[in-house]
């Protein structure tokens, strides 16, 4: 069925980078090496996975309390929507040589610069989902005797829940997909197999761009999993 | 180490950026300095090309984007039933990396622009069709109807009042688009598209002064860019304006 659909060159290579993925081969340029196979794919998907989880931390710690201080003051408006707006504006390629090329390579240099990625849509989602909560339904809770820490963490998260999702994955997408050009900075991930095609052959780039694409999707899914566990039933109920 | 036969391996190989001239005599060059003026002045022209190459590739993915996610959305705005379909197919789209992207689109359609253009088109789908979609939806069903008494047909109740009420909103998601893909067209180099990533692939992390100058252009681009969508969404929509005063 398949077969009868793409023409053959492209089944070729769908079925060479699976076959990549799945068991080492030798190298068609460094002699005897062996690339490929489901161990380094494992490992460098380890890698990937593991520097993104660094960098969306350290974005969420200094992005998220600052957005929710922000939000549920209502000060600070202009401030987290330009950040939301210029981060959107960085050149992923040019800030990762930028980071490398000014500090160094290595982990830590590229935790931090993914985390730059991640903080402009953290700040400005947090910032509005609080933001924009039915000021009726604060001074409510301000009525009945909850503390600010209490509004904030009862009301306003729980209202804010899919505006904030909707920062932290985007973050997510940002750092994941900028993790791929890491080997550029000296830290193995998946987008080795991409970037180094004389290393790896065409089906190690395709490869590497298969479970890529199945990682960020992953992701996705998975986060958007939790924002369902944790919206509130009566706010499930309400959207319905 | 990220060596130089990795950047090679890239893109379209240029032996000795920026030994070809006198520059290699240039003192700043020879140190760590964290910006080589001297250097600078003497080749920013080979920018031109890549900046050139850089507006073509954003201009025409999101073109190509709103259009096809313009379209979309209209249609799935009186067939309801076609929206959470939409939504799945652009949000996967919108989420491949667009690395990852680029070299699955390669055994199609080869290396080149052409493949960059696809995959950066594609990634706006996500942003335009839901803005759309959000915008047309916000429209008040009482500004409908009072144009539906005045007698005017559902294709003139489109365009002239859901469509210039969704302005601001669409707008928002274009403005949204064409920053972004500035950015992300930085990484068509990877896949012999062209723009200001390729200078950065072809030098690599040793000399600090072409990635100051190349992502600096990238990045002005993207905010002018979007402030000028900005201004053009402030001339077409002159009620809002008399609104937020």
């Amino acid at each position: 069925m398949i077969g009868a659909l793409l023409p053959h060159p492209v089944l070729a290579s769908i079925e060479g980078a699976i076959e990549f993925i799945f068991s080492p081969q030798s190298s068609n340029v460094t002699g005897g090496k062996t690339v490929g196979g489901i161990d380094q794919v494992w490992e460098l998907l380890l890698n990937q996975i593991e520097l993104t989880v660094f960098a969306l931390a350290l974005a969420l710690v200094v992005a998220f309390p600052l957005g929710l201080y922000l939000g549920h003051r209502g000060t600070g408006e202009s401030l987290a929507i330009v950040i939301g707006n210029l981060g959107r504006a960085i050149p992923e390629l040019a800030l990762i040589a930028f980071m490398a090329a000014f500090i160094g390579v290595g982990v830590l240099n590229l935790t931090i610069a993914l985390a730059v990625l991640g903080i402009p849509p953290i700040l400005a989602n947090t910032f509005v989902g609080i933001h924009q909560v039915d000021r009726a339904s604060v001074e409510a809770a301000r009525g009945i005797g909850m503390t600010e820490f209490e509004i904030l963490r009862r009301v306003e998260i729980p209202l804010a829940i899919p505006t904030l999702f909707a920062g932290i994955r985007g973050a997510t997408i940002a750092i994941v997909a900028t993790a791929t050009i890491a080997p550029i900075a000296g830290v193995l991930t998946l987008g080795d197999f991409i970037i180094n095609q004389n290393v790896y052959g065409t089906n190690g780039v395709l490869a590497g761009a298969i479970v890529v694409a199945l990682l960020a999707l992953t992701l996705e899914f998975s986060l958007a999993g939790v924002q369902r566990l944790l919206t509130s039933k009566g706010l499930k109920l309400s959207n319905a | 180490m990220a060596s130089p036969a990795l950047f090679a391996a890239v893109g379209e190989v240029g032996k000795g950026f920026i030994q070809e001239r006198s520059s290699d005599t240039l003192p700043c060059q020879a140190t760590d300095a964290f910006f080589c003026w001297d250097w600078a002045k003497e080749n920013i022209d080979r920018y031109e090309t890549p900046t050139i190459q850089h507006v073509e590739l954003v201009l025409i993915s999101v073109v190509l984007g709103f259009a096809l996610a313009f379209t979309l959305a209209l249609i799935a705005h009186r067939r309801r039933w076609l929206q959470p379909p939409l939504l799945a197919v652009t949000g996967v789209l919108f989420t491949i990396p667009s690395v990852a992207f680029f070299f699955l689109l390669e055994p199609f359609t080869g290396r080149g622009r052409d493949t960059a253009i696809i995959a950066l088109a594609a990634f706006t789908l996500q942003i335009i069709y839901r803005n759309t979609i959000v915008g047309l939806a916000n429209v008040p069903g009482a500004v409908k109807d009072a144009a539906r008494g005045m007698g005017l047909t559902e294709r003139q109740i489109l365009w002239k009042v859901e469509l210039p009420l969704a302005a601001p909103e669409i707008f928002a998601g274009l403005q949204i688009a064409m920053v972004s893909t500035v950015a992300i067209a930085t990484l068509a180099a990877f896949v012999g598209g062209g723009g200001l990533g390729e200078p950065i692939l072809r030098q690599g992390i040793s000399f600090l002064t072409n990635i100051i100058i190349a992502g600096g252009l990238a990045f002005l681009m993207a905010i002018v860019f979007g402030l000028i969508l900005f201004a053009i969404q402030r001339l077409l929509t002159p009620w809002r304006r008399a609104v937020d005063a």
